[in-house]
């Protein structure tokens, strides 16, 4: 394996690219889950039928065609945007797809008498599902998120097909120059399950943390 | 200060709610009794809008409820109410749980909302328990926490819905005595319960539902020794040898 020494400036870059997709791909998929999970729970039944259509869509679409899709569609009605940027605007939207899904189990798994004591109390719907649902919820999907988030490490690796150099990428010229698969993907393979492995401490510190008296 | 004309609810088919009326007075204590599935829980909870009445009207303190929003937030923020099962937020420490709403309704600031909890828990007797989580008190606790709960909003009237049913048989008494205090503090309070003994210690009136009607009413000690329907006469027969 001293061929990726060989090519370590390199390969860090691409791990640091990977990492920017991986952190803020997370934070946007993060913030879109939220509000697609409320449009879910809404008591308006169109927010709600449209918090369905979007995971039932997203979770029904090849990641891979998405991006190729928005890298050359999107171009086409005149917005332009840098491919690591596109890459995590899409992998952001798709993941959200698969996040709402887990949160909206956790909203499940929260008894109803929560949410109609916060209402009881003056709390709009928001200010409860805010204060009162979601802390709960996520709590019990602790570990289903930390999946999600190896899963989405794994899936930023897509990106290399729109022309982001990402660890991967950076994997596959080094191998151009050195053709050495084996060794070159050995290594880099371990360090995606350093990373999932990584997400799998922190989220296991968690939930233990976050463990509740019932 | 409530003031409930014609109410009728379905569940589907199921006429729940038959033509209420009920009137309660500022200061006014009503014990609503009645069997099992008379629509107790239900009427309770068109009170505040936690269900809504396909006909009628609900008028708290002079304003119809309405049907959602924030003035709906608001009406329910002047509606207290007390849960059989609790429903303390289980993530918060009790004073979490007392200091929310004023703070995020109310705009109370923190140390304000503080310390009208820690007065509050003191009055229901569980001042000690502040920085605990629901989970680590016991029903009686957890149930007085509930009450303080509601408390903090400062309501105009007070809902309870079998407050001690879900209790063990110990822990009775100790909300009930809180439920007294409230009611000797002039509270406006509607109470659903199975307690014969604190209604006819505490309530200004007693009103028997059965089928989703209000079947008879009146002041306790009339209602209780002289029940005026079959209805009435059956069910206190049923619950008082028990
Ligand atoms: N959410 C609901 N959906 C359908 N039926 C309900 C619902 N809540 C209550 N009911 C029915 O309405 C009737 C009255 O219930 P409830 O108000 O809980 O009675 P009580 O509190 O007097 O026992 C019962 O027959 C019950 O089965
Ligand atoms: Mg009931």
């Amino acid at each position: 394996m001293s061929v990726l020494l060989d090519h370590l400036p390199v390969i860090w870059q691409g791990l640091v690219v990977t990492l920017q997709l991986t952190v803020a791909s997370f934070l946007g998929a993060a913030v879109l889950g939220v509000l697609v999970t409320a449009m879910r729970v809404s008591p308006v039944g169109v927010l709600r039928a449209l918090g369905t259509a979007y995971v039932e869509a997203f979770q029904n679409l090849p990641l891979l065609v998405l991006l190729v899709l928005a890298f050359f569609g999107l171009p086409e009605i005149g917005i332009k945007a840098e491919p690591l940027v596109t890459a995590i605007v899409v992998i952001s939207i798709y993941e959200a797809a698969y996040i709402a899904e887990a949160l909206r189990s956790g909203v499940n798994s929260v008894g109803k008498g929560q949410g109609e004591a916060a209402r009881a109390l003056g709390l709009t719907f928001r200010q409860s599902l805010w204060y009162v649902i979601l802390p709960q919820a996520l709590r019990t999907v602790v570990q289903p998120l930390g999946n999600i988030i190896i899963a989405l490490t794994m899936n930023t690796l897509l990106a290399g097909a729109i022309s982001v150099v990402d660890l991967t990428e950076e994997a596959k010229r080094i191998n151009l120059v050195e053709a050495q698969p084996i060794p070159i993907f050995v290594g880099v393979g371990l360090i995606y399950a350093l990373i999932a492995s990584g997400v799998g401490f922190v989220t296991g510190r968690l939930e233990r943390r976050l463990v509740m008296v019932r | 200060m409530i003031r409930v004309r014609g109410l009728n609810k379905w569940f589907g088919e199921h006429h729940v709610l038959r033509d209420i009326d009920l009137h309660v007075a500022r200061g006014e204590v009503v014990v609503v009794i009645g069997p099992s599935g008379s629509g107790k829980s239900t009427l309770c909870r068109c009170l505040n809008r936690l269900e809504t009445a396909q006909q009628g009207e609900v008028v708290i303190d002079g304003v119809p409820a309405p049907l959602e929003g924030r003035e709906l937030a608001r009406l329910r923020a002047d509606v207290g109410m007390v849960f059989q099962s609790f429903n303390l937020f289980q993530h918060k420490t009790v004073l979490e749980n007392i200091t929310l709403a004023p703070m995020k309704v109310r705009g109370v600031s923190r140390p304000e909302a503080e310390r009208t909890a820690r007065e509050l828990l003191a009055r229901v007797g569980i001042g000690e328990q502040a920085g605990k989580l629901p989970g680590q008190l016991s029903g009686g606790q957890q149930q007085r926490a509930a009450i303080a709960r509601a408390l903090a909003m400062r309501p105009k009237v007070m809902l309870f819905d079998e407050p001690t049913s879900a209790l063990d048989p110990e822990m009775v008494g100790e909300v009930l005595d809180v439920m007294t205090g409230l009611a000797a503090d002039g509270m406006t309070m509607v109470v659903v319960t199975h307690e014969m003994g604190f209604a006819r210690r505490a309530a200004d009136r007693v009103v028997f539902m059965a089928d989703g009607q209000i079947v008879e009413q009146g002041a306790p000690a009339a209602f209780f020794d002289r029940p005026q329907t079959d209805r009435a006469r059956d069910f206190l027969a049923k619950v008082l040898t028990h």
